[in-house]
């Protein structure tokens, strides 16, 4: 099969988020960047199915700052082919979608996995916009993708630990919540040497006529401590603190 | 267009989802705003019976078919578009869920109406929807106006009151003939159920919490031990059943239990909206965080700003 994965960077949440001047985005200056996570995964379950089935893994991301770390990351996890395309300046989730399947249809794809969900996705989750986009079918929040009978057997996770498996011909996209086993590591040396050798392949991307439709009007934080009263102090008052209020409210003696 | 705004309804085993009714709580707000009526629309077989239920909704709208027996993401996504393309509602709401998350995104798509995602707050202005995200795990909120007078709305569960929606009575009911769902590439096979765990979280009454704060599941046994000593179980959020450190059995959120202990004790829990989903009715929530920022901290009643490492310990030697 051939298996494309769309993958992306996100602020890294544990770093604090800043609002720039214009009050309409994050101060991207002060941002500690990281590769989604749901993007890991899917990278993550495609190279399973790659070790399964000897399918070929394409992973591809959008031009943006630091991004050649994350594809050569890939290609030192097991992608066989790196791709950037270039030219577009913060997209909309919907712009986004429709450059990236732009160049996926040019990639004949079997099967294209993308995380089930990015944490600034404003306009939409990549990869129900990109089934669209590339008109092919969709199934996202999957923990499993199985290669059977010329198509795929895959896991579909509601609430309360419900899952639903359906059974789909291909070509298809899957946008995946988590991988059958934790994204497997690759050591920094590793990726290194990668940088040296691999090559990413650039492709511009093509006019876009999406929009998000919408525009964002501010940003702000939420209140921050809201309702939590702050049990101040060491670790040990703290801890009192907290025995003690468990004590007065009756659920501990 | 109308000024109506359309609910779409989630089901599965014959049950509406809690969604539903916060969507259409929401939804007749909104829709009174507007001068509109809130309309809900019900894909499924069989289903016309379950539309007493939705009598919050002025009318009710059924597609059925054999082929959304069960839900499957292509079929759900085309009956949807083809009632919002024939009806043109000023504002579509769908769940941000597994069964929503397939249907907004193609619906925005294939109509070319602006989509709003991971929305927790909503009214309107001007006739058109304001909307705000919780965005970057629940740490920044962002405000979105509609550009045009339409737009798709992807709600986050637990947002909204249920209660606001959740009435019977005999909302008008309108067939809808389904669009062709023949030949889709993707089958519905089996439900799968959860298997039962040694623990039933959601009868707890003390939750000792660990998030990815824990670092390794080698750190796990301090939480054990602290669950013990307080008389409570272990729960845990998603990443730790993901690396397999836990059972899904064990997890709190969206795509694991809704609990409602009297005690959750949130141990390196960030707070993720996925994640406060499935515990901000506990009674109590204490949580302990690194970082001052957690949104954790907007949700619990008390809050400890330190190093879990420090905390667990000196908590179990107090007990
Ligand atoms: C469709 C879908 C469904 C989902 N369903 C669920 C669900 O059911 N349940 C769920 O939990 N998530 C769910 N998620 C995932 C969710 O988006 C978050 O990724 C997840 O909740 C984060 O878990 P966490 O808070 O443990 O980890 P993180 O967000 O990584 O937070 C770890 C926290 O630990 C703190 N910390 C680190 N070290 C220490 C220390 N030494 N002492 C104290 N604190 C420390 C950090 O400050 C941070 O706040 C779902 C996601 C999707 C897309």
């Amino acid at each position: 099969m051939n298996i494309i994965v769309p993958i992306k960077q996100v602020p890294d949440l544990v770093e604090e988020l800043e609002i720039d001047a214009s009050g309409v985005d994050l101060d991207r200056s002060s941002l500690k960047l990281k590769l989604n996570e749901f993007d890991d995964h899917a990278l993550e379950e495609a190279l399973i199915l790659k070790e399964e089935t000897g399918s070929t893994v394409t992973a591809i991301a959008l031009e943006a700052e630091d991004v050649d770390k994350i594809l050569f990351t890939a290609f030192a996890k097991g992608a066989d082919k790196i791709i950037k395309v270039t030219g577009l300046e913060n997209p909309s989730a919907h712009q986004a979608a429709q450059a990236m399947a732009e160049v996926i249809m040019g990639l004949s794809p079997d099967l294209v996995m993308t995380g089930v969900q990015a944490v600034d996705d404003r306009d939409g989750q990549i990869p129900v916009l990109l089934a669209h986009y590339l008109k092919i079918p969709h199934v996202s929040v999957v923990t499993s993708v199985k290669a059977e009978g010329g198509g795929v057997t895959v896991s579909k996770e509601y609430g309360g630990g419900l899952v639903a498996e359906f059974e789909a011909k291909l070509p298809l996209v899957v946008g995946v919540q988590a991988a059958r086993q934790s994204p497997r590591y690759v050591p920094v040396a590793k990726v290194r040497q990668v940088m040296k050798s691999a090559t990413i392949e650039e492709v511009a991307a093509g006019s876009t006529s999406a929009t998000a439709g919408s525009s964002v009007k501010r940003f702000f934080k939420p209140e921050g401590g809201r309702g939590a009263e702050m049990l101040e102090g060491s670790a040990e008052e703290q801890a009192s603190k907290i025995i003690q209020t468990l004590k007065e409210k009756g659920i501990i003696k | 267009m109308s000024n109506n705004v359309y609910v779409v309804a989630e089901h599965i085993k014959g049950r509406f989802d809690d969604i539903t009714f916060e969507m259409l709580g929401k939804g007749k707000e909104i829709a009174g705003a507007l001068g509109g009526e809130v309309v809900a629309v019900l894909a499924g077989s069989g289903v016309k019976g379950m539309a007493s239920q939705l009598g919050t909704a002025s009318k009710v709208i059924c597609i059925e078919s054999e082929a959304l027996q069960q839900f499957s993401p292509l079929a759900y996504a085309k009956a949807v578009s083809a009632v919002v393309g024939a009806h043109q509602p000023a504002i579509v709401l769908t769940g941000y869920t597994s069964m929503g998350m397939e249907i907004g995104p193609a619906v925005s798509v294939d109509l070319n109406i602006p989509l709003v995602s991971f929305v927790g707050s909503l009214s309107v202005d001007g006739g058109k929807a304001v909307a705000v995200s919780q965005l970057y795990g629940g740490k920044m909120n962002v405000e979105s106006h509609a550009d045009g007078n339409q737009c798709i709305i992807s709600i986050l569960p637990g947002a909204f009151p249920a209660d606001a929606g959740r009435s019977s009575g005999s909302p008008a009911v309108e067939d809808f003939a389904a669009p062709d769902l023949s030949g889709l590439a993707v089958t519905f096979k089996k439900l799968i159920e959860p298997e039962g765990g040694d623990v039933d979280i959601t009868t707890q009454d003390i939750l000792v919490s660990a998030g990815r704060g824990i670092q390794s599941d080698e750190n796990l046994p301090i939480v054990e031990e602290l669950a013990k000593k307080i008389g409570g179980a272990v729960s845990c959020s998603r990443p730790l059943v993901d690396s397999k450190w836990m059972p899904k059995t064990r997890q709190v959120g969206k795509s694991g239990l809704k609990v409602k202990p009297k005690l959750y004790l949130a141990l390196g829990i960030s707070g993720a909206p996925e994640h406060i989903e499935g515990m901000k009715d506990a009674g109590l929530i204490i949580a302990v965080n690194s970082d001052p920022k957690a949104p954790i901290f907007d949700y619990a009643h008390y809050g400890v700003v330190g190093d879990l490492f420090e905390i667990i310990p000196a908590l179990t030697g107090k007990l």
